[in-house]
């Protein structure tokens, strides 16, 4: 019989037993045993966050930049409740993340005791899964559970929500084997037979294209490197989602860009005029298709995703298959080997797309006076590129701006809130990268609205030492609130207009960081270079054009053929059809 | 502007989960949450060691509404198997209802001879009132209840359907 230990211990030997490295973390009093516990240990690591929502955005960001989960420990009531919006985001894009929340003892459960807050019910639909941990025999096994299901299927977050009563009560913990689950299977492998009827759609279309997204990330290295390959054999152009970027090398011959609202001209007509479409790993959002009914009119369409309830959710497709799409992937090379398949002819259908990218639908006006974000963007990427650095943004403008034209040749290298589109997921994600990575370059490319919504992390990164880098795009506006304000309500900038702005300069100084201002086109070079050069974390607030619009765009309601490329085709105010959709 | 909706159909789910703590609010909350309807709902332990639940959902919704509730039941945790009877084709439903009736002299006696009538079973009686238990498809418990209104009804309590294939096979 192993010997009696406190939940607070359980809890502190699973996560080890679990491999786990570091907690994103805030101590309060539902927590108190635990936090004992880690003080008494030197396994894991806690990283103290300024605010809990951080707390579960360096969890993602360590997430997504390393492959591993993510892990949270945050105190019941507010600590809970603050870490609603990390824990929401991290569902909607698929990211592996345990929390530990405190929970006021179990004979309080119900009396609306102080710090008290219905943690399981309230995060009900915003995880994976969750648990009320009501006694320390059980608690060894719940903590394994929720990490294989955080990880394994479709990942995401999993609260396990621990009264404090249960981590002062003593129990014995042995570390469990193989968990066989009695209801959660997730389908590993996906159909021959459907496998094989997808690889004789792709042998015979005349106008393929490679939808790829997130879940080819989720799948790990090896589903970005059979990508290529599959890219390679069929000679199908590739496009990505926001969340997939990286997965295809920017650089390859087949790479259209990404697609979707903000996505380039070749790879929206591309999907609007091919015959076949195989999404792979992507979950056909309304930021990829546009206006429904006229979504990729012609193709048949063939959809891989672990997650069963994403096919036919807004798409119908002809050829659903359920699996992990790195596998499945596997298998289509395999018996389009196996079958002697060869690249078919698609000249014809690369001469059209090369008409599209003839389009050069990324180019912006340049500008010698003022310093054009996107130009801010390509001599960050020209600056960095080759050092392989981890970007993360926050949400907006600068985020799309990032997306197009910072080009990515690897994954677990972009890390972005898509689903959600969380402001103030950045800077937290950027430490939390750079914890998983120290001796990476982390650049988290920000707006002047949306890094005010973590700028306490700037404490966090100070304190641990992260020589992490905040370049600030700062046009004065909640940019694209503004944008679509002119787009949709005849410029009537309500709100968005970002007054009382702090002197980031200076606030990264008195945070113990350097901070560089950029004012000027012909400063941007060496701005770029100083950041670089200080071994340390560095602000920098580079002042771009006030109202300069990410384009292309396809406007609420519309479809990828009904792209705006430039200002002049932004109209004045949209209908009620259009102005109803997000 | 305004809001359009699509025809709907009717279906009969049955879902077996694990009989843990917040599962049926786990489940509900997903209706809720995704815009889903309930008709009706019921839950009870179908094991000797208390170890899963059986749960039909009455749901309606167009074709790839009810698609999407299947998947998106399926893909719970807890759930260990969603079978949509209506799409499986022929299968039972039955309902349970206790009806509760009051009145003397000939509407007792009108009373008692529904009930007969409809096989139901007198389950407590005082010198003005009864209460009937009534089982049923729900057409049947609807058409009863509404002869019951002319009589003297008080107060309806339905269990909701319970469903099951016809045939040897289970779910």
């Amino acid at each position: 019989m192993p010997k009696e230990q406190s939940g607070a211990n359980i809890l502190v030997e699973a996560l080890c037993d679990l491999g786990v490295e570091v907690i994103f973390g805030y101590p309060g009093g539902a927590v108190l045993p635990i936090y004992d516990v880690l003080f008494q240990q030197k396994r894991i690591r806690h990283i103290l966050v300024r605010h809990e929502q951080a707390a579960t955005h360096a969890a993602e960001g360590y997430a997504r930049a390393t492959g591993k989960p993510g892990v949270v420990l945050v105190t019941s009531g507010p600590g809970a409740t603050n870490a609603i919006t990390g824990i929401t985001d991290a569902l909607m894009d698929s990211i592996p993340m345990v929390v530990i929340t405190g929970q006021v003892a179990t004979h309080l459960i119900g009396s609306d005791a102080f710090q008290e807050a219905d943690t399981v019910g309230i995060t009900r639909h915003c995880t994976k899964h969750n648990y009320l941990v009501k006694s320390p025999e059980t608690l060894g096994n719940v903590i394994h559970e929720a990490f294989h299901i955080a990880t394994t299927g479709r990942p995401g977050p999993v609260v396990v929500d621990i009264p404090k009563d249960v981590q002062v009560a003593t129990a014995p913990y042995t570390k469990p084997g193989t968990i066989n689950h009695a209801s959660y299977k997730p389908q590993v492998k996906g159909d021959i037979k459907l496998i094989e009827a997808a690889v004789e759609m792709l042998a015979a279309a005349e106008r393929p294209i490679l939808y790829t997204g997130g879940g080819i990330i989720n799948s790990g290295p090896a589903a970005s490197q059979i990508l290529r390959e599959l890219a390679r054999v069929t000679g199908a152009p590739v496009t990505s989602t926001l969340m997939g970027l990286g997965a295809y090398p920017a650089s390859g011959e087949a790479w259209l860009g990404m697609l979707g609202m903000h996505g380039t001209y070749e790879a929206n007509w591309a999907m609007n005029q091919a015959d076949l479409i195989v999404c792979l790993g992507a979950r056909f959002d309304d930021r990829v298709t546009g206006r429904l009914d006229a979504f990729a009119p012609k193709a048949k369409k063939i959809h891989v995703d672990i997650d069963r309830s994403s096919m036919n959710k807004t798409v119908r497709v002809d050829l659903p298959i359920v699996g992990d799409v790195g596998h499945v992937m596997e298998d289509m090379v395999k018996v389009w080997k196996a079958r002697q398949h060869t690249k078919a002819d698609l000249s014809p259908w690369w001469q059209r797309i090369e008409e599209w990218r003839a389009k050069k639908s990324l180019s912006y006006p340049p500008s010698t006076t003022e310093i054009m974000p996107q130009a801010a963007v390509q001599a960050l990427w020209n600056a960095t590129h080759k050092k392989n650095p981890i970007i993360t943004t926050e949400v907006g403008q600068h985020q799309m701006w990032a997306a197009q034209h910072f080009h990515f040749e690897s994954p677990n290298k972009w890390l972005t809130s898509g689903g959600l589109g969380t402001m103030g997921y950045g800077l937290p994600a950027a430490i939390g990268a750079q914890l998983g990575n120290p001796n990476a370059l982390v650049i988290d490319i920000a707006g002047e609205a949306s890094i005010q919504m973590n700028i306490q992390e700037l404490a966090t990164a100070t304190q641990y030492r992260l020589p992490v880098k905040i370049f600030i795009l700062n046009n004065e506006y909640m940019g694209m609130v503004r944008q679509w304000q002119e787009l949709t309500y005849s410029s009537r900038y309500s709100e968005s207009y970002s007054d009382a702005l702090p002197d980031f300069v200076k606030l990264g100084e008195a945070y113990g960081w350097k901070g560089i201002r950029i004012e000027t086109p012909d400063q941007l070079e060496s701005g770029i270079a100083e950041m670089l050069a200080y071994d340390g974390p560095v602000i920098v607030d580079c002042l771009v054009a006030k109202v300069a619009n990410c384009f292309p765009m396809i406007p609420s309601g519309a479809s990828h053929v009904e792209m705006i490329l430039a200002d002049d085709q932004v109209s004045g105010e949209l209908d009620d059809e259009a102005k109803a959709l997000v | 502007m305004h809001i359009k909706e699509g025809l709907k159909e009717r279906h009969t789910l049955s879902v077996t989960v694990t009989n843990e703590p917040g599962v049926l609010a786990r489940i509900a909350g997903m209706f809720t949450a995704r815009g889903y309807n309930i008709e009706s709902l019921t839950v009870a332990d179908i094991t000797e060691d208390d170890s899963i639940s059986r749960i039909t959902i009455v749901t309606t919704g167009t074709p790839a509404v009810i698609e999407q509730v299947v998947a998106q039941l399926d893909r719970m945790v807890p759930v260990h198997k969603v079978t949509d009877l209506t799409l499986l084709g022929d299968h039972v439903e039955r309902e349970l209802a206790l009806v509760k009736v009051s009145g003397t002299g000939d509407h007792r006696i009108e009373a008692l001879r529904l009930a007969e009538v409809f096989r139901a079973n007198v389950v407590d009686t005082t010198i003005s009132s009864f209460v009937f238990e009534v089982t049923g498809a729900s057409t049947k418990i609807d058409r009863f209840v509404e002869l019951m209104k002319e009589i003297g009804l008080v107060e309806v309590a339905r269990t909701g359907i319970v469903a099951m294939a016809r045939g040897k096979e289970a779910v």
